[in-house]
């Protein structure tokens, strides 16, 4: 027997172990798993958007002066801009001034370890079932692989564990609110570098409001010593999410960051703008994944979260690289396009997506490569599934600057369709403007076969693990990017967002 | 152990199978043989149930059940194993992963547990080397970029592992040279020949009938059967041919 083989089962006997731990915990659902709202008491910021709630938002934070003044400006620039129409979105009107941009918990915990938490929330992160290995933090399982978690509650952060850890290994670890006040050098330097204040009509609005997030700084030569995760949750009605995520790695370090979402279900749609940057320097590495399975609208079509978020790395440095993983399954609509700035000589930028809709559920995702480095490398793998109603689009550029030699792309689009009412497209725009560069595209779009199902049917699999098994299958060369306890959720909410899809 | 009665099928508009009877008994080997456009793959597809295969009279009996009344993969967790003629590809899914899946689904369905990892492995070993198939075979994507021979060999593994009551084998000797055609029929030797299992051949040759012997020889033409014998008549069939048999 090879080892291989046997540490493959291995594997695969403990994703089952974890999935039941899962299954338990999501087992009580209907049609969407994490469709509950909890008793939490919220301070609001009042509802709408003007110069008083960005002062509100920054005053209940106890931010300087400096940030405010930055807020501001991004306020007045947002107010003169319009939201882009591009993407083959079909996005109904939002008025913003129909939101809150504000909700906290209201007994603000200030908390050493997640024991300490509302009880109530603790019971939202189980009934989540998703973050397995945060659960057995949370329980407090000896042995468990440590994955560090700053959990947002809403908007406030409510607990970081394994600080001390961290902190001995030079890593900062905060949510950006605490980091404002503590290193407020680091924050200014980096904030707005890789996103610009007027990027666009998004990225500007969460400049101006965001409620809080996370910011990560990797110290030279350090090799961050667990996996940082964040959970976001959308919990009160009618809120605005603004996340602001920033990741330095130094020269030589290397940090692994997940990221996971879910959102209880509300009628009424509900607007998510974040702003994530990256940024690494010689030698540094930043792998980010994502798991996004926010509440998509019912099956008709009504509710859901709108997800407009703006990602992007800079490699900065010289052999620098920046990796990101992302499964969607949620959101009625998603505009996120996870980009690489690829400045460093040698620099590598990498994109694998997973992106799934069904019912009326709208994607239009990709990314951007921007090759100015010498010999900078990049790789796009995207793997859309449509089912349902929903329409599910790709959309990506691959950008070689005049003076980037020897620059390499390979990008694989491949589309799988569930039914024949759904959509599947691939925008790809590539612009080369040096000739040593090697571009390579490939694509392709296929449907579920009867062969396949019943060739799996009769091997003993229902209709349902059928097509989850080969929908995972064709998801395969994204998942194994995942760290693994995310690949088993991921298969896992690739098989949920699809019951009832087929048949 | 299987007992056909009187069986219409149909796909589409066009009427394949009609009327055909046939009885099974634990223990034993049936062939099927018969010219192109007979019915014999409708007739498998018939009794795995495949989408599309419409019964319209006639009853299907299996160790007791109504047959007809299961889902596909209700068939399978029953003990009904289908050797296709084209095995299909999934990309991306193991055959490892794909058999342990399948087969700890069948054993959920019968109230069984689920074989673990270490269970499973030696399990599949076994049978890969009873059919001389590299386990790094069964590591790569199910039949993607498997040779034709080589899918049927697959084929013949996965019975061994997921060890059904009743294989019914579409044309498994076809796309096998000498050597392959030896090793698969000394593993159906191998795996169903016992006092608690049958099996279903659908062949158009002689050949694997030389390494499975069978107790009895069914011919099928217009979707019927038209002739039962004993070993005899493949070599009967093969040298006359099907038109001089069944007339």
């Amino acid at each position: 027997m090879s080892e291989e083989v046997k540490t493959d089962l291995q594997e695969q006997d403990e994703r089952a172990a974890m999935n039941a731990e899962a299954q338990a915990a999501v087992d009580n659902a209907s049609s969407y798993e994490f469709g509950w709202s909890s008793d939490i008491e919220q301070d609001f910021a009042p509802k709408g958007l003007n110069e008083d709630t960005v002062r509100f938002i920054s005053d209940k934070k106890g931010e300087p002066q400096w940030m405010l003044d930055w807020r501001l400006k991004a306020f007045r620039m947002w107010e003169a801009m319009e939201s882009p129409d591009w993407a083959k979105l079909d996005i109904p009107m939002i008025d913003y001034q129909d939101a809150y941009y504000y909700a906290e918990p209201k007994a603000k915990p200030k908390l050493n370890s997640l024991d300490e938490v509302d009880p109530e929330i603790l019971r939202v992160y189980e009934k989540l079932g998703i973050p397995i290995e945060e659960q057995k933090v949370l329980a407090g399982v000896e042995g468990a692989r440590k994955v560090a978690v700053d959990a947002v509650f809403d908007s406030v952060s409510v607990a970081t564990t394994f600080r001390e850890e961290l902190e001995e290994a030079g890593v900062i670890f905060r949510s950006i609110s605490e980091a404002i006040k503590e290193y407020p050098d680091l924050v200014r330097k980096y904030l707005g570098k890789v996103v610009p204040m007027k990027d666009n009509y998004f990225a500007t609005l969460n400049c101006a409001v965001f409620s809080d997030g996370t910011f990560v700084y990797i110290p030279k030569g350090v090799r961050c010593p667990m996996e940082l995760s964040t959970y976001f949750r959308i919990n009160a009605e009618n809120t605005g999410q603004f996340e602001r995520t920033l990741i330095v790695a130094d020269e030589g370090s290397y940090v692994s960051y997940l990221e996971g979402c879910t959102a209880p279900m509300r009628d009424e749609n509900q607007l998510h703008a974040a702003v994530v940057e990256l940024v690494a320097m010689d030698d540094a590495e930043i792998k980010y994944s994502t798991v996004q399975n926010w509440y998509p609208g019912d099956e008709e079509g009504k509710g859901g979260i709108y997800n407009f978020v703006t990602k992007r790395g800079l490699c900065q440095g010289r052999n620098s690289k920046i990796s990101w993983t992302q499964v969607e399954t949620g959101s009625a609509v998603t505009w996120k396009y996870p980009s690489c700035v690829l400045n460093g000589e040698n620099s590598v930028g990498e994109f694998y997506s997973v992106a799934l809709t069904n019912n009326y559920q709208q994607a239009d995702t990709g990314t951007k490569m921007i090759h100015n480095g010498k010999n900078s490398r990049s790789t796009i793998i995207s793997k859309g599934i449509s089912a349902g109603k929903s329409d599910n689009t790709y959309r990506g550029l691959v950008r070689v600057g005049a003076n980037a030699e020897n620059v390499r792309n390979f990008t694989q689009c491949d589309s799988l369709l569930l039914g024949d009412t759904c959509g599947a497209h691939t925008v790809p725009y590539i612009e080369v403007k040096n000739p040593t560069a090697q571009i390579e595209h490939e694509a392709t779009t296929s449907k579920i076969s009867d062969d396949q199902m019943f060739y799996a049917q009769q091997r003993g699999l229902d209709e349902e693990e059928a097509v989850s098994l080969i929908v995972n299958g064709f998801a395969k060369d994204v998942l194994k990017q995942l760290p693994m306890e995310f690949a088993v959720e991921a298969q896992k909410l690739l098989a949920i967002s699809l019951e009832g899809s087929v048949g | 152990m299987l007992k056909i009665e009187n069986l219409h099928a149909q796909v589409g508009d066009t009427e394949i199978l009609k009327g055909l009877s046939l009885e099974l008994n634990a223990g034993e080997i049936h062939a099927i043989m018969g010219p192109n456009g007979a019915g014999k793959s409708t007739l498998s597809y018939a009794l795995g149930g495949r989408p599309g295969y419409e019964i319209t009279s006639g009853g299907v009996n299996f160790d007791g059940e109504d047959l007809l009344e299961l889902d596909p993969h209700e068939r399978a967790a029953a003990g009904i194993f289908l050797g296709f003629q084209y095995p299909v590809e999934i990309p991306g899914v193991s055959n490892l992963q794909f058999l342990r899946e399948s087969l700890n689904s069948q054993r959920k369905s019968r109230g069984e547990e689920p074989l673990s990892g270490a269970e499973f492995i030696k399990l599949a070993k076994e049978k890969a080397g009873l059919l001389k198939m590299d386990m790094d075979m069964l590591k790569r994507a199910v039949n993607v970029g498997f040779s034709g021979g080589e899918k049927k060999r697959n084929e013949m593994v996965q019975m061994g592992i997921i060890d059904p009551k009743l294989a019914i084998l579409d044309e498994t000797d076809s796309g096998l040279d000498i050597d392959a055609l030896r090793v698969v029929g000394s593993g159906i030797n191998a795996i169903m020949r016992k006092p608690d299992k049958a099996v279903l051949l659908i062949t158009h040759y002689q050949r694997l009938l030389d390494e499975v012997k069978p107790d009895y020889v069914h011919v099928l033409a217009d979707g019927r059967i038209v002739k039962t014998g004993g070993p005899e008549l493949a070599l009967q069939l093969e040298q006359e041919g099907y038109e001089a048999v069944a007339a």
